[in-house]
């Protein structure tokens, strides 16, 4: 940027905005000037003049806590980070080849995945419009290649349509949308909408349907080549005697396409958070964690499992267990950025007031599970022609998502075998991880029968419900919850304030970690310089 | 693998709830002895022995344990949740509760005989709050 021209930028503009009106009048003049309101990032919060001598203690090194190091940091602040684990970066997390990894119950699996294959149990993929975190991925350093997030020649398997069996994503959503677009063309036509529609508005009505649904001449939705150019042809066009192409002959019925996993698997792309355009860190999502730890070198202790935060008007007092020696030691500070999931937090000694300890108490955590399966070859590309994206299924693994890197490989690949929610998550963490395995690889064969289990090499699991340091996945709010305890949760309680996914309204995103830091962090300083 | 009925319970996967989630719907066996809905669900965070587990945190033990003597308290948890815990109204049935806190009472170490009735959690048990992100 030239600051010397006469006239502002859009970048001093906006800067001068937000000085005279705040981040409000900024928010408000971005949306003005073009801006999409996908996100509340501003920016990095610049913070600046930090009382000589001032301390903050971050508990835990995620992506919240390491970020809140890295601002206050540079806002002058001395920052000491306390982490549970031998590593940084929380949830965002990759497992490799040769990782070990033990849940909570003991099971310990060796990860057998071939060099340069993962498994991102947490978090692992990144919307185009959470800017805080690829804002951040750029000025660390980090990497990213499309993840590809919406493929028309996935799977759609549903145990109650299409015979069982598994169809693809584009055949099933182009006879949905045709059937659906036939129907209300032929209450159009039968004059079933004459009351509620303008007969200019019916015209282009029915215009819409036929274009939209591929419909033929007389609105219906028939074995053709207009409906085969959306599902799928018997026998796509090609060159020369046999160029001419075979339209697709047997459409799947309106029973079939109103089965709930049909339109819930179209609807799916829908929300926000999973449009396309969508990233993934080259080399495993951990990348962005190691890249986070890099920027705050040095001050992070690990091992250090927290027991007891306290406060009174001179400072904040943490007590940890060093968990390697069994040494305990005291830790304080003026101040405290607190990141520890809410599940955990809630069984330590607080020094809180009662509100903040019903806010933390008050949420609890989802547990999906994860499961890899490497694979000795590209069978999803090879014998079926899906390049990344997802295949659903009504069975508890949810999905099978392939990999999104190295397409055309030769050697072993990852895929994800399970991405659990909810009733089907609760019954695959309860299983010892070699019963995941085998879950996993029977109901992913019904989406590739022939290679599922010929091709399998390794696998690794996690169930988020037991890993040892979140006791959960995300913090699951609701309604309720939200009017009762989000404002207290994020309030600062004297010296201590929380951040984290838990602490946003994009929760379970590691987007939401760093808005909540950048908010807490923010108003910390403010009380501090106030102080 | 247990044996359980051919009923299936459906879970919508909602657009509007921000959280990543796979999609699609998911249909799940449904579990109806006590000793089927530990396995299905409890099991995940206490334990097949329901001793529980520790780490950062605490999963508390449900075997030998001496809170669980009143039936109020445990069809609190299980249908309310607690901490990290969620609630599970809504999503078993009352039956099902009733099943699995009986189960958990007389098992594990446990002996208190009397079981516990879905009308014992009727009584105790709220609808489940909206869902929201």
């Amino acid at each position: 940027m030239d600051s010397r021209s006469g006239a502002p930028t859009r970048r001093q503009l906006l800067s001068a905005i937000a000085k005279v009106g705040g981040t409000a009048a900024l928010y408000q003049a971005m949306t003005t000037l073009g801006h999409a309101a996908e996100t509340q990032f501003h920016g990095p919060p610049n913070l600046q003049g930090a009382r000589s001598g001032a301390k903050v203690i971050v508990l835990g090194a995620g992506l919240a806590g390491m970020l809140a190091a890295f601002e206050l940091r540079k806002a002058g602040y001395e920052v000491q980070v306390l982490e549970f684990q031998n590593r940084a970066g929380g949830r965002n997390w990759s497992l490799r080849g040769g990782d070990t990894y033990t849940e909570l119950g003991g099971a310990t699996q060796k990860v057998g995945f071939a060099q340069g294959n993962y498994l991102n149990p947490g978090p692992w993929r990144i919307p185009h419009h959470h800017r805080t975190l690829l804002h951040y991925c750029k000025q660390f350093g980090v990497a990213l290649e499309p993840f590809i997030q919406f493929n028309h020649s996935g799977w759609v398997h549903s145990s109650q349509a299409f015979g069982g069996k598994p169809v693809r994503f584009n055949a099933a959503a182009a006879d949905f949308e045709g059937n659906i677009a036939e129907l209300l063309a032929k209450s159009v036509n039968a004059k079933a909408l004459d009351d509620t529609v303008t007969q200019e508005d019916r015209d282009r009505l029915l215009e819409a349907l036929k274009g939209w649904g591929m419909l033929d001449k007389d609105y219906k939705y028939s074995a053709s080549l207009r409906a085969s150019s959306h599902r799928g042809f018997e026998r796509p066009g090609g060159g020369g005697v046999d160029g001419a192409p075979i339209p697709s002959k047997d459409l799947y019925s309106l029973h079939d396409v109103l089965d709930p996993q049909v339109w819930t698997s179209m609807a799916f792309f829908m929300g926000s958070e999973m449009q396309t355009t969508m990233f993934q860190p080259v080399g495993g999502m951990d990348m962005i964690g190691k890249a986070f730890a890099k920027q705050v070198d040095g001050l992070i202790t690990y091992n250090a499992k927290v027991s007891k935060i306290a406060q009174d008007d001179k400072g904040v007092v943490v007590s940890w267990t060093d968990t390697v020696t069994g040494k305990a030691a005291d830790a304080k500070a003026d101040y405290c950025v607190c990141t520890i999931p809410l599940g955990i937090l809630g069984q330590m000694d607080l020094a809180v007031t009662d509100e903040m300890m019903a806010a933390i108490k008050a949420v609890p955590y989802s547990g999906q599970v994860k499961i890899g399966l490497e694979m000795k070859r590209r069978f999803w590309e090879e014998d079926d022609f899906i390049y990344g994206g997802h295949s659903f299924t009504d069975q508890e693994i949810g999905l099978i998502s392939y990999p999104n890197n190295n397409m055309f490989g030769n050697g072993p690949a990852v895929l994800l075998g399970a991405f659990a929610r909810d009733l089907g998550a609760f019954r695959l963490a309860g299983m010892t991880p070699e019963q995941r395995i085998e879950v996993a690889l029977q109901q992913g064969s019904v989406l590739h029968p022939g290679s599922y289990r010929k091709e399998f090499a390794s696998g690794a699991s996690v169930a988020w419900s037991r890993v040892p340091w979140t006791l959960g996945c995300c913090a699951r709010w609701n309604e309720e919850t939200r009017k009762e305890h989000y404002q207290t949760l994020v309030a600062m309680d004297r010296r201590i304030v929380l951040a984290g996914e838990h602490a946003s309204y994009v929760g379970c995103w590691m987007e939401g970690a760093l808005l909540s830091s950048i908010d807490a962090i923010t108003r910390l300083h403010k009380r501090a310089l106030e102080a | 693998m247990k044996k359980f009925v051919v009923l299936t319970a459906l879970l919508l996967a909602s657009p509007a709830v921000a959280q990543d989630s796979a999609g699609g719907v998911v249909r799940v066996p449904k579990p109806v002895t006590g000793e089927q809905v530990y396995g299905a669900v409890c099991q995940a965070c206490h334990m097949a022995d329901a001793k529980g587990a520790t780490g950062a945190g605490t999963i508390p033990p449900l075997a030998s344990n001496p809170k669980l003597a009143g039936a109020a308290y445990p069809i609190m948890v299980v249908a309310g949740g607690k901490g990290a815990m969620p609630g599970f109204s809504g999503t078993l049935s009352n039956a099902q509760m009733a099943e699995v806190v009986t189960y958990v009472r007389t098992h594990f170490g446990n002996a208190y005989a009397k079981p516990v009735t879905e009308a014992d959690v009727a009584k105790i048990a709220k609808p489940p709050p909206a869902a929201s992100h």
